[in-house]
Order: structure tokens, then C-alpha cells, then sequence
């Protein structure tokens, strides 16, 4: 068999595609089934069901969607209740929330008429990143399409009223942060709020508001279906269930694939990505879950599980599962280089540590890839990223530090070696003493 | 972060078409009456589908419709690196995605490609048609490398293709969107390895089911 998971429990079973995207497509599939159903039970036992699946959410904090939810105000006051969902995929790797709405945006429309229900939310904002704009298209031609049916809207089939909105972004990637999210939903910069208050609290327009990915809303109508011990039996303890993975990068095949959790890494990569390019000997190192996280080394990958807990306690994470493989060829100072520069674009400029630090590290860090700096300058560059890390209100400061954190924990000797060569080409260059005749 | 400004020279007055109205009151209705400033980026989108970019009487005339300050409308198309400030080429937009996982595929190359044809990157070529732009991640990794030309995605792409696509382009036709590999979507080249048991796809999934653990009937909230 190719990978763990059978194709029988795979949730998004139109990934790629090949079927019919809308709801008359999507019901064959087995989405809209029973809804109502699942509705009936109450909030309380959707709330708990979640929980006892274990599902972590999907945006790459992997904080528990079922707690989440269980976070907001019991009881509706004078403010309404919001669900916003995150599909401003941006994190660089990653390209799974795409697939959900270009392929099977009824499984996502229907997990937010669940996930607003045990909320007690009648209004839902989807936030997709502008970029996307094929996406969207489909996105609100299925929603319509549910709209017709009168599985959403006013006196629809589920005696819930609900609504369901699409907005778009322009662009940020800080605005896949829950708050700088909200902000850009309100129509300003996105700029992210200091917690707290929590969105829970105080989210959109100031009410309670919870804020999810869009792969955590869209599994949920499958996971009740099917039932949350269904769920809990993929992938190791805490960290259970299907999760789409995205592989780039240097293997023969990159692809998008639902799998279970707990996937070893060498099995995820040869099953459905035909290997690393060039043979395993060839990997040099993993990013395993988005640009954010540190790299990992081959010789840790062979056997690793794709859990949070095991990646964690690597030094990294599984973040968004957005696994990108980086061969013997590759030239590891540049490609982190690069992502130095992505967050210094990204950076919206708000906290000192982050709008001057991204583009100073960014800067050392092209130096370094030429060779062009000292060998003390990378214990600099160190305390650097550490000193952005933690001292920022969003978490981007720490996603600008960690991959070069990484590089230096793993491949020090490489950027030594580069300044070694440089110098070596170099008859005289900045810091070097000229002896005295 | 990106340092953004508004172009130098600006035209005199910005007027919405009507199908371009007709689109923003349906954005702003979307959101709660009282928050209009809601449909701001929105409705700057529809403005540069229409113009090809955001000039500021048009940022003039949306602060107004929308009840905000100037100012506040400023940012948010300087803020957003998707607002183009300055005219575009006619016949194509085109925006590489520069990031790691495509660098990783060769992004480098397509971009030289764009050099070659076209001229420096954030400039309007000499003939008016062309403008690119290296771009962060545009979310389709695994289809790397890849450009977005004029809103819709063209992945997995060589230097042949897209040297190809810009031809295309010049020559006032649209080349066909996705992956130019062979491939269908994200799945595997040459064939899913997943999702291949028939019984997902003939309506048996439809059929009545029973929730699993599902409360007695009198504890139904």
C-alpha cells in the first residue's frame, strides 16, 4: 500500500480535482449528509466531539480547535458572535487551503455552518488572500450554489440563520495573523492587535469572534460524521488525525497529499513524492513545516514522525505540514537568504525589533552568502535573532529568526567555510590586518 | 517592511464605471451598515481591475464613498503590496514568485527570462505591454515554479514556457492557465497516488448515515 492512510478515510477526497467541485458533486461525496443531524445534537456535543477527536488546528500553532471554540462567550449578549476563517495561505510552502476551496469548498462551507452553530455565530467572514483569485471565484460560485439550496442564509433546511461571507486581502502575509486578520477585515493596515484582549473576547468590529484556518473548519463535518474516535485512531497520541501535506522542494515528484498524521518523513516523501531527487543520499536538509520553522538535517529526517510533538522537539515544527526538501545541491545561506528577505517585505512595520531587524538580518545574511563577512559576525547574527524573537506583539519577529537559527545551528560550518573561501579570493578585504613590513 | 509611494504623476479625476459600482455596493453590503471601511480593499481591487492600478483621485473617491479619511484609505493601498501605484503594461501583468520553495525549482531563471524580454523588473516596458514583478509567496508551492499573470496562475513552468506565454501575450492572445508539466492540478506527475477506490466517487458516501455517538433523544439541545 502506498502511504498509511486508506483512500476509505480520507476527508478531502476531491484534492486534485478530477470531480465535480460543486454541491450536487460534493453530495455524492458524502458532504451535507446528515447536517442537520449533527446540528440537532447541540453545541455542547459538537464542542466535545471535536475536542475528543484531538484536532489541533491547522494554521500552524496546532492549538486545539474543539478548546478554541469552547472560548467563547456562552451565551450571546449585545454584541453578535463572529467566526472568521484564515484562508490567507501565505506561509511559503504551503499551498493545501487552495486546494480545499478550488476542489471542495462545500466541505469548508459546511464546516463553517457547523463550527458557527456550536458558536452561536449567525455571520461568517471567509478571508481569503487576494492573490487567490480563482479560488475566490469558486469559493463564492459554491457558496451561492448553497445559498440556492437553502443549506445557508435565512430559513435554510438547518433552522440556523447564518450567512456566509467572502472578503479578500491584498497581499500581506501578516495578515494570516488572527489579529492584523481582523484588522484588514475592519478595513485598515493590517497591523496585529497586542492580546489582550483575545479575539474570544474582543475580535471583529470589538465582538466575540474566533478566528480558524480553513483546514480546521473544513474536516469537522467529517470528523462527526464518521466520529471522533474515528479521527483520534490516525497518527500518534496528541497528535491525531488525516492532515494534508505539501511537498516541495527538491523531490521527483512534488505534490499535495492527504495522509495520516505521524507519517514518517522518509515513508511521506518516497510513497507519494518518488523520493528525493538524485536517491535519499542526496537530502541535505528539510524545512518541515513552512519558511517559519528551523530546518532539520538529513541524517534526523530518516525516521521522524510529522507530528507537532516530534518536530517540536527537534527544534522545529510541523507548522502548516509544508514540507520543503532541499538537496546536496542546494545552497542553503541563499535559500535562507531568501527567506530573510521575504520577511523583511512581510514585516508590516510595527514593532522596532522586527521592522529593523528583518532588514538587517536580511542584509547580513546576503553577505553571508557571498562569503563576504566575518567569522564573528555569525554569533552577531545569532544574538540578533535573538534579541527580535519574543520582543515583537505578532509572532513574525520569531518566523524571521528561526530559519536562520536553524541554518546556524545545523550548518555553521557552512557559512564559516564560505567566509573562508571568500577570503581566500580575496587579497585583502574589510577586518583583515595588514601586517606591518 | 516595503517602502511604498504613490507614482509621480497622477491623473486629474478617477469616475467608476457603472459595473464597477454595481460590484462595490455589493462588496459593501456584505458588512454591517455602520462598517463600510470594511469593502476598502475590496473595492481598490475593482478600481485597479478597471484602471490597472490605484491612483489617488481614485483613493480621493473611495475615502468618500466610504466615509473614511484620505489618510486612512492611503495606507491601505500602500500597505498592500497587491495595489499597483503606477500604470501597468496592457497586455500583461506578470509577478514571479521569488520565494525559497521556487527558487528552489528555478524561479531564478523564469525571471531572467522576464529581463531578457521585457527589461528591468518593476518598470513598464518599452512598449507599453509588458510589466513585471518579482513577487513573494503566491501559495502554490508544490506547482513551483510559477508566475501569476494577470490574476490566474501559470505553474510549474520552464523558461521555454514562459518565454512562450509572453509571446502569447504580446500577440494579444491568453494562454491557458495551471500547471504546463502535463499534470492535472497538485497531484503527483504522472499520476495520483491517492484516491483511487471507486466507491468514494458512486454516491455511497450519501446514503443515510448514523452519527456516531450521538445523545439519546431527550438530552437534544
Amino acid at each position: 500500500m502506498v502511504g498509511i492512510l486508506e483512500d476509505k478515510d480520507r476527508i478531502f477526497t476531491n484534492l486534485y480535482g478530477f470531480h465535480d467541485w460543486g454541491l450536487e458533486g460534493a453530495k455524492q461525496r458524502g458532504c451535507w449528509n446528515a447536517t442537520k443531524d449533527i446540528l440537532s445534537y447541540g453545541r455542547d456535543w459538537i464542542i466535545t466531539n471535536v475536542k475528543n477527536s484531538g484536532l489541533r488546528g491547522r494554521g500552524g500553532a496546532g492549538f486545539s480547535t474543539g478548546l478554541k471554540w469552547s472560548f467563547m462567550p456562552k451565551e450571546v449578549k449585545d454584541r453578535p458572535h463572529y467566526l472568521v476563517v484564515n484562508a490567507d495561505e501565505s506561509e511559503p510552502g504551503t499551498c493545501k487551503d487552495r486546494e480545499i476551496m478550488r476542489h471542495d469548498p462545500h466541505l469548508l462551507i459546511e464546516g463553517c455552518l457547523i463550527a458557527s452553530f456550536a458558536m452561536q455565530a449567525h455571520a461568517c467572514y471567509i478571508y481569503i488572500r487576494g492573490e487567490y483569485v480563482f479560488e475566490r471565484e469558486r469559493l463564492e460560485a459554491a457558496i451561492k450554489q448553497a445559498y440556492e439550496a437553502k443549506l445557508v442564509g435565512k430559513n435554510n433546511v438547518h433552522g440556523w440563520d447564518f450567512d456566509i461571507y467572502v472578503h479578500h486581502g491584498g497581499g500581506a502575509y501578516i495578515c494570516g495573523e488572527e489579529t492584523a486578520l481582523l484588522e484588514s477585515l475592519e478595513g485598515k493596515k493590517g497591523q496585529p492587535r497586542l492580546k489582550p484582549p483575545f479575539p474570544a473576547g474582543a475580535g471583529l468590529y470589538g465582538c466575540p469572534t474566533t478566528v480558524n484556518n480553513v483546514e480546521s473548519i473544513a474536516v469537522v463535518g467529517t470528523i462527526l460524521r464518521r466520529g471522533a474516535a474515528w479521527f483520534a485512531g490516525f497518527g500518534a497520541q496528541n497528535n491525531t488525525g488525516t492532515k494534508l501535506f505539501c511537498i516541495s522542494g527538491h523531490v521527483e515528484r512534488p505534490c499535495n497529499v492527504e495522509e495520516a498524521m505521524s507519517i514518517p518523513f522518509r515513508q511521506l516523501i518516497e510513497d507519494h513524492c518518488g523520493g528525493i531527487r538524485g536517491g535519499w543520499g542526496n537530502l541535505k536538509a528539510v524545512i518541515p513545516g513552512g519558511s517559519s520553522v528551523p530546518m532539520i538535517p538529513a541524517e534526523q529526517c530518516e525516521n521522524m514522525p510529522m507530528d507537532f510533538d516530534t518536530l517540536r522537539g527537534l527544534g522545529s515544527g510541523l507548522g502548516t505540514a509544508a514540507v520543503i526538501v532541499m538537496d546536496k545541491s542546494t545552497d542553503l545561506i541563499k535559500a535562507i537568504a531568501r527567506l530573510s528577505y521575504f520577511y523583511k517585505h512581510e514585516s508590516c512595520g510595527q514593532c522596532t525589533p522586527c521592522r529593523e531587524g528583518t532588514g538587517w538580518m536580511w542584509r547580513v545574511m546576503e553577505r553571508m552568502a557571498k562569503g563576504d563577512a566575518d567569522p564573528k559576525e555569525i554569533d552577531i547574527l545569532l544574538d540578533v535573532t535573538k534579541q527580535v524573537e519574543g520582543h515583537t506583539i505578532c509572532a513574525l519577529g520569531d518566523a524571521a529568526a528561526w530559519p536562520i537559527q536553524g541554518l546556524i545551528r545545523h550548518f555553521r560550518h557552512e557559512i564559516e567555510d564560505r567566509i573562508a573561501l571568500y577570503r581566500s579570493s580575496k587579497g585583502n578585504f574589510a577586518g583583515h590586518s595588514i601586517a606591518a613590513e | 517592511m516595503s517602502v511604498r509611494r504613490l507614482a509621480a504623476v497622477q491623473p486629474d479625476s478617477f469616475a467608476f464605471k457603472p459595473e464597477t459600482l454595481e460590484k462595490a455596493n455589493w462588496w459593501i453590503a456584505k458588512y454591517p451598515e455602520n462598517r463600510r471601511q470594511s469593502a476598502v480593499i475590496p473595492i481598490l481591487w475593482l478600481i485597479q481591475k478597471q484602471e490597472g492600478w490605484v491612483s489617488e483621485p481614485a483613493i480621493a473617491v473611495v475615502a468618500e464613498m466610504l466615509g473614511m479619511a484620505r489618510i486612512r484609505v492611503y495606507e491601505v493601498a500602500t500597505f498592500y503590496t497587491m495595489f499597483m501605484l503606477e500604470p501597468v503594461g496592457s497586455a500583461a501583468l506578470i509577478q514571479v514568485c521569488g520565494t525559497t520553495p521556487c527558487q528552489l525549482r528555478g524561479s531564478e531563471a523564469l525571471m531572467k527570462v522576464c529581463k531578457d524580454k521585457i527589461g528591468p523588473k518593476d518598470k513598464l516596458s518599452a512598449d507599453g505591454k509588458f510589466y513585471w514583478q518579482e513577487v513573494e509567496c503566491l501559495g502554490a508551492c508544490t506547482n513551483a515554479p510559477m508566475a501569476q499573470i494577470n490574476d490566474y496562475f501559470y505553474e510549474d513552468l520552464t523558461p521555454d514556457n514562459l518565454a512562450q506565454i509572453i509571446d502569447d501575450f504580446a500577440a494579444g492572445k491568453t494562454p491557458k492557465t495551471g500547471p504546463y508539466n502535463g499534470r492535472f492540478t497538485s497531484e503527483p506527475l504522472g499520476g495520483a497516488t491517492t484516491l483511487k477506490d471507486p466507491s468514494l466517487y458512486d454516491g455511497s458516501a450519501a446514503r443515510p448515515v448514523k452519527i456516531p455517538n450521538a445523545p439519546e433523544a431527550e438530552v437534544k439541545a
